[in-house]
């Protein structure tokens, strides 16, 4: 008997990160989360495989009760991306990945933000760069949240970042991709994984991000933030999923007047 | 002794070594991180490592975030 052939689609060629392997493009947050059991079914549901988490200094006198969010979200099932967040020097930045390391055994992937301005929470390119530079000269593997200009994306890559993840708007802005022009430009010149990090709002915004060929979206708020956060990190695998194949897939031309969907020949 | 964990102000009486700012925070089997003075001490250092007075003394923890 020979098997049948449901469908001749060629696979998608994974995502690659720092040499490891995801069948994920959806790369989500842990912050803001109302508990962390709504923190643990919300990133389940999301199918992500990424997750990013905070460094913060231990409370003196705190809960010790609490269970902590890396007994939620274990380091043995995900890949755990701590991030910068919170620093506007690259001096905190660097500080707080080798924390990071230390704390997660030696794990040297990071996330980088170095941050400009507490009201836009734009990023610092400058101190990004300098940030970059040191943390890879270290060991460290570095995705690097920046601006959506290309001549930085590209140094960026340059200078050895794993993957480069320009901001579709501000921060928790929920704004979507304000300038895919600029993703596009970005995407052109790429040769690492390029992931649109920041400004999700809803669904759309994650597919629209994938039909412009990222190769991954991470986002936080937009979950998170969602009346239905469960509901809403289901969407988002959904959307980034169907935003990937709408991009293998090749959408057809747009075009100003109307083409008849049905044959014009033997109508009555 | 007085030293800054977190930049608080704390008193440490008897054994001065990281061990001791551990037990004290209740950290014992969990994940995080220290540093001394801008230093990272590694975990396999922290029962020998001793404090000086006014050492400022960092632990920190994974938390959500994006």
């Amino acid at each position: 008997m020979t098997n049948t052939v449901i469908s001749d689609t060629p696979v998608d060629r994974p995502l690659v990160i720092a040499g490891k392997t995801y069948k994920s493009r959806l790369l989500v947050g842990t912050g803001k989360y109302k508990d962390l059991a709504e923190t643990k079914h919300a990133i389940e549901t999301s199918g992500a495989e990424i997750v990013t988490v905070a460094v913060r200094r231990t409370n003196i006198g705190q809960n010790t009760d609490e269970p902590n969010l890396l007994d939620v979200i274990s380091p043995d099932k995900y890949t755990i991306l701590p991030n910068t967040a919170g620093c506007y020097t690259a001096k905190d930045a660097v500080r707080t990945c080798k924390l990071a390391r230390e704390l997660l055994g030696g794990h040297d992937l990071v996330k980088l933000e170095v941050l400009g301005d507490q009201k836009t929470l734009y990023p610092n390119v400058t101190e990004t760069l300098v940030a970059a530079e040191e943390l890879i000269k270290d060991g460290f593997k570095v995705m690097v949240y920046t601006t959506d200009d290309p001549l930085i994306a590209l140094r960026l890559e340059e200078m050895g970042c794993v993957a480069v993840m320009p901001l579709g708007a501000p921060i928790g802005s929920g704004l979507g991709i304000r300038n895919p022009y600029n993703i596009k430009l970005i995407l052109e010149n790429a040769k690492v994984p390029i992931l649109v990090d920041a400004g999700v709002g809803t669904a759309s915004d994650a597919s629209i991000a994938m039909e412009l060929g990222c190769d991954g979206v991470l986002m936080n708020t937009a979950i998170a933030a969602a009346k239905d956060p469960v509901r809403m990190a289901n969407a988002m695998r959904l959307a980034v999923e169907s935003g990937r194949e709408a991009w293998l897939a090749g959408r057809m031309p747009r075009k100003l007047y109307a083409s008849a969907s049905s044959p014009v020949d033997g109508l009555i | 002794m007085q030293i800054l964990i977190n930049g608080e102000q704390t008193e440490l009486v008897g054994d001065a070594t990281l061990m001791a700012v551990i037990t004290l925070l209740e950290l014992e089997g969990k994940r995080y991180a220290i540093e001394v003075n801008e230093e990272i001490i590694s975990r396999g250092d922290h029962a020998n490592y001793s404090l000086n007075a006014d050492d400022r003394v960092e632990v920190v923890q994974a938390i959500g975030g994006g």
